[in-house]
């Protein structure tokens, strides 16, 4: 395995985290806001809040993680993707910082704004929106080089059917991933109400989640063939992935083991996520930027991965804890217990 | 947008952003110090009213620190947007530390949230204060880290540069920079002072409002004697970082100082106005420049006179400089006034005036804060990596930089209101007699 592999390994383990977590978050923000508007605010409120409320921090590192990692690792991302990303980022950044500090204004603050809420769900919304596009770019067509500087072309990019696919799938699959979590949470929680409901969702979500990947992936074929066919030849992996899927879909549908659902899920989003990865590979930016021009002088490679392997050793037994501590704690869940400061 | 254009707007938003960040990031490292320090009395003493000192400030700190994570998070990627040669650049060389510091700031958003959530989970409270630990440090490494590679701007070193392109890189050596050690320290001590001296501004200015409980008298001492022991150590270090600037980076000094021609027995220009080219109104204290620069009354220091006009910073840093030693000075006297009237028994320092002063030691505080860092930044001036790249070079050729300064400073003053006004209904809605009724807490000692 060379460096660059192992850097973008790393980068890509943590963008997988972000999406995971990111996900459970902005769909939560959703289901509370749209069950506010239905008048059934009462049966996912409590849950909602048990979960997000220590976690949601720790959400906000993984993304930093990554955009920091990725200058660390392939510095020269700094100037193509911070050059042609100022628009699409900052608003990002602003829906991010709105929803983030407004979360906790409203929490440990003072409860009980309605509109705040909708705008709350609408946020999470945007924002895997806004970040998906980086995906879209990434795979070429919409940037060109002007007098040495890259520019980004706003009318391609938002005419193509591969932006909005990618930013429909982004959004089923954030409402899926986060209802199925939920599922299991409520369940966990002895709140059958809201387990019943989350699941629903849940069912509803899971199809236009694999109808778009699948879109995606046609839509593919014209716009960038090279990743296509790289797809193609590892075409077991999404196999693998669809497999995983139906088990999630069937346990759910048969109201059975939802931890199992949810670990299932994870599996189909993480041999998906990977596998388009290595097919993306070895393109950041197809075709200006690749893994091996971008890369860092070795000294700083090595001594990233060094500074990563002992962040990691501290991280995960303090992760470890903090799963072990509210998720895995049936007190916690149930609402038992509430130490709060 | 002429590329002129976009250098400006670069600026301004990156000061925008910055100006706004400092005061919670200074906040977010020195609350959890804070309350550690709270606790510990309050465990040690086995007093009620220490901790629930601890309690309430952790309460608002969620505020400050939810604020801190996303300006962050904000200035983290403005760095790359706005300013993407430089960062090209610096992450070959010193992504190291922008590396390292996501980690502390990971593990403190972990035990943050551990902690926030575990109040009485324990039945013994030393336990549950061990997991304010990592918070504290992850907090304080955080921004040891981070002022680590804003010192590698000041005094780049850790590399080579050979027919255009980078090489003998070592980032050890460029983290181990020589501005490091002084940057660092300031930088760290300066957030403890300054949150010392906000917390004890709160203390002071509820007393006044009315509370006469001692609760607020125990909290106005505690940070009181903690703003005095740090603004100390910031007098102590912020002579060696006059050292460090008379060695390596002159020219900061030098405009900073309003030092023009090289010579020995400088005298240290205090205040006054720049008026054509000539000084006046100022007090001038013989041989003290001198004695900053090298610890000696005669030693030569370096003037303006030895740089050419396109490199020397902007001259208006001279009163930024005097902002910060002004008002840094005129704390340390005020909580050692204070101390020492305690210790003596003067009642003065219990009268409505001193109490005021103290109210307005935090704002001042903050405003020293600002100061320091507007110093620090357009002190380097014109460079952003001092000697190797200028800022014009470094900014971005985008277009709508004015068009997201706009977005950004509409979402700061969103977020300022928003802390304002959800941290004072947070505290008046619970104010502590209450809270102490509430809890049935008995247990209180005296001060001290």
């Amino acid at each position: 395995m060379t460096l660059e592999i192992i850097g973008i390994t790393v980068l890509w383990t943590f963008l997988f985290g972000y999406l995971i977590v990111a996900s459970i978050d902005f769909g939560a923000g959703f289901f509370n806001a749209y069950s506010l508007l239905t008048g059934r605010q009462h049966i996912l409120t409590n849950v909602i809040q048990r979960y997000l409320s220590p976690v949601w921090e720790v959400t906000n590192v993984f993304l930093v993680f990554f955009f920091v990692g990725i200058i660390g690792f392939f510095p020269k991302t700094a100037f193509y993707y911070g050059t042609t990303l100022l628009v699409p980022a900052s608003i990002a950044l602003i829906l991010l910082a709105i929803r983030g500090s407004y979360y906790a204004f409203e929490t440990y603050g003072s409860r009980g704004h309605k509109g705040y809420s909708f705008m709350y769900g609408l946020a999470g919304l945007f924002i895997p929106a806004a970040l998906s596009i980086v995906l879209t770019i990434s795979e070429g067509g919409f940037i060109t080089m002007v007098n040495n500087a890259p520019v980004l072309d706003y009318r391609a990019l938002f005419t193509s059917p591969l932006t909005w696919a990618i930013v429909v799938l982004s959004l089923s699959a954030v409402l899926y991933i986060s209802a199925v979590f939920l599922t299991w949470y409520a369940n966990k929680a002895g709140d059958k109400e809201a387990t019943i409901l989350m699941r629903k969702y849940a069912l509803l979500w899971s199809f236009p989640t694999i109808i778009t990947a699948v879109g995606i992936m046609v839509e593919l074929r014209s716009h960038n063939p090279e990743h296509y066919s790289n797809m193609l030849d590892i075409w077991w992996a999404f196999g693998l992935s669809f497999l995983l899927f139906v088990g999630t879909v069937w346990l759910l549908y048969k109201k059975r083991s939802y931890g199992a659902a949810f670990g299932l899920l994870v599996g189909q989003f993480l041999i998906a996520f990977f596998a388009y990865g290595f097919a993306h590979r070895p393109y950041l930016l197809y075709p200006y930027l690749t893994i091996y021009d971008s890369f860092t002088n070795e000294a700083m490679a090595i001594s990233l991965i060094i500074a990563f392997l002992a962040g990691l050793a501290l991280l995960i037994p303090s992760l470890y804890l903090l799963l072990r501590l509210f998720l895995f704690n049936k007190d916690y869940v149930r609402g038992k217990k509430d130490n709060h400061a | 947008m002429g590329n002129e254009e976009a250098v400006f707007f670069s600026r301004v938003l990156t000061e925008l952003t910055l100006s706004f960040h400092i005061i919670y990031a200074t906040i977010g490292v020195g609350v959890p110090l804070m309350i550690m320090i709270a606790q510990w009395v309050g465990i040690k003493k086995n007093d009620e009213h220490y901790i629930l000192l601890a309690r309430r400030w952790a309460r608002g700190f969620v505020i400050t620190v939810a604020v801190g994570v996303v300006t962050g998070t904000a200035i983290g990627m403005q760095l790359s947007l706005l300013w993407p040669n430089f960062m090209e650049l610096a992450g070959n060389i010193i992504a190291l530390p922008l590396f390292l510091e996501t980690f502390a700031f990971f593990f403190e958003a972990i035990f943050l949230g551990i902690y926030l959530y575990t109040w009485d989970r324990f039945e013994n409270q030393k336990k549950h204060l061990l997991l304010l630990i990592p918070v504290a440090v992850g907090a304080s490494f955080s921004a040891v880290f981070i002022t680590i590679v804003n010192a590698f701007m000041n005094a780049p070193q850790g590399f080579d540069v050979v027919d255009g392109s980078l090489v003998n890189i070592s980032p050890l050596l460029a983290m181990f920079n020589p501005a490091m050690p002084t940057k660092v320290a300031h930088v760290v001590v300066t957030a403890y002072m300054t949150t010392a001296f906000i917390l004890a501004a709160i203390a002071a200015f509820r007393l006044l409002k009315g509370s006469n409980h001692v609760y607020h008298k125990k909290a106005l001492y505690l940070t009181m004697k903690v703003g005095l022991v740090f603004s100390i150590a910031t007098v102590i270090i912020g002579d060696f970082s006059g050292k460090y600037l008379a060695e390596y980076q002159p020219e900061k000094l030098a405009a900073a100082e309003w030092h023009f021609e090289t010579g020995g027995n400088a005298p240290l220009i205090l205040y006054g106005v720049l008026d054509d080219g000539e000084v006046k109104y100022a007090i001038e204290i013989p041989f003290a420049l001198s004695i900053l620069a090298h610890f000696n009354p005669t030693a030569e220091v370096i003037g303006l006179d030895q740089f050419p006009e396109d490199e020397v910073p902007p001259l208006y840093i001279h009163y930024l400089f005097d902002l910060m030693v002004t008002i840094g000075m005129s704390l340390v006297g005020l909580a050692g006034l204070y101390w020492l009237g305690k210790l003596l028994k003067w009642s003065f320092v219990d009268s409505k005036l001193f109490r005021w002063l103290i109210v307005l030691g935090g704002p001042a505080s903050i405003i020293a804060l600002e100061a320091g860092w507007w110093l620090a930044e357009v002190g380097r001036q014109p460079w952003i990596l001092r000697g190797i790249m200028r800022v014009e070079d470094a900014a971005t050729t985008s277009a709508h930089v004015d068009t997201m300064l706009l977005l950004f400073a509409g979402l700061y003053v969103v977020l300022g209101i928003g802390t304002i006004v959800v941290l004072s209904r947070m505290f008046r809605k619970n104010p502590v007699e209450r809270e102490l009724e509430d809890r049935h807490i008995e247990r209180g000692g005296d001060i001290s």
